[in-house]
């Protein structure tokens, strides 16, 4: 019997290739957005109204994960915005190899801002390094203001934590303080955005962060 | 979920390396996973036994040791382990921290069978070949 030392990170490969998607879009310096989120939270249509506050500035693509079908991609087509759409059959979450390949189609030069669509998850995307110059996310009011307890990573490792369809809250007896309260107690410097993506609440303060994070690179 | 695309990464590594040492098969596997993953032990074994099946790795014993998180915190320095819920200083009260244990993935080490006969460990290519320079650099991109 021989004992090998290895002491090396389980996700090694994910890490160099995510190395080198990073190295990638500084050379054509282009900001990278992971989007995180539960499914039917509201990803595409905050990607929707993030373009639509943000487009007239920014040139902007989308990839798009999620397990099958690319109806997502095809709500971004609509608008005219570059989309690609990522089919994971069956992985719950993105890898950087996949993105290195999403973006080979995608035409780095003109892009100022690539918003990715993470799979509809609150615990495996977190671990998985993209290359993104941010991590961010998504709750969304009926979820519940108790999802910070649940899935502490997600809210770890974001930059920025987004929470979707505000205009229900009263029906969901939401209450914001605790949703609040538990966000600072597991990362304390991230912004809290209110919004309802689909009638446009509180869209400008989000898109003017992001773009203020765009501008800085 | 994400606990097969993490043993995908363990198997990759372990059986390369085994295979680099002329093993014949792995005996042990020593992996320590951070709890801040949040990948569960179960689903980790799980997803070993599913992916492990015909390769070098099939039946070696799985040995996970959960490390547990620590932060440090940034305004009066103290080091301090905790859940995965509360991060705020236990001296100071500060919400400045910053974890330096509980997230990694680590594969330690392992344990193989290499018979009598086989070639030496390690990768093939130990040295620049003798002509050096243009078949050097066209060699390393495929592992680039």
């Amino acid at each position: 019997m021989t004992q090998i030392d290895l002491k090396r990170p389980i996700l090694d490969k994910n890490e160099k290739i995510a190395r080198g998607n990073r190295e990638l879009f500084a050379h054509h310096r282009v900001f990278v957005l992971d989007i995180m989120a539960s499914p039917g939270s509201g990803k595409t249509s905050t990607i929707l109204a993030t373009i639509d506050a943000l487009r007239d500035e920014f040139n902007i693509a989308v990839i798009e994960g999620d397990i099958a079908s690319s109806v997502d991609a095809e709500r971004i087509k609509a608008q005219g915005i570059a989309a690609v759409q990522i089919n994971t059959g069956g992985a719950c979450h993105l890898e950087s190899e996949m993105i290195r390949r999403a973006v080979d189609v995608l035409d780095l030069e003109r892009l100022d801002l690539i918003i990715i669509e993470n799979v509809g998850n609150l615990v495996c995307p977190t671990d998985f390094d993209l290359g993104e110059h941010a991590k961010a996310m998504i709750l969304s009011v009926p979820e519940g203001d108790d999802k910070p307890l649940k899935y502490p990573g997600v809210f770890q490792v974001s930059e920025a934590v987004i929470l979707n369809k505000v205009d229900t809250m009263p029906v969901f007896d939401f209450d914001d303080g605790a949703f609040r309260a538990a966000v600072k107690q597991l990362n304390p410097t991230a912004p809290i955005f209110p919004i309802s993506a689909t009638k446009g609440t509180g869209i400008d303060a989000w898109a003017q962060w992001l773009a203020d994070r765009i501008r800085a690179i | 979920m994400h606990e097969l695309g993490i043993m995908t990464g363990v198997l990759e590594t372990v059986n390369a390396s085994a295979h680099e040492a002329g093993a014949e098969r792995v005996l042990s596997i020593s992996l320590s996973i951070g709890v801040m993953t949040e990948a569960i032990e179960d689903a980790l074994r799980f997803a070993f036994e599913a992916l492990s099946e015909g390769s070098l790795s099939e039946g070696a014993a799985l040995e996970i040791t959960m490390v547990q998180p620590k932060s440090r915190c940034l305004e009066c320095g103290a080091t301090y382990g905790h859940d995965r819920f509360s991060l705020l200083c236990p001296e100071c009260g500060s919400f400045a921290t910053e974890l330096v244990a509980g997230r990694g993935m680590w594969i330690d080490s392992i344990e193989v069978d290499i018979p009598d006969d086989a070639p030496p460990a390690g990768p093939s290519s130990a040295g620049p070949p003798p002509d050096g320079g243009k078949e050097n650099e066209t060699r390393k991109k495929p592992g680039a």
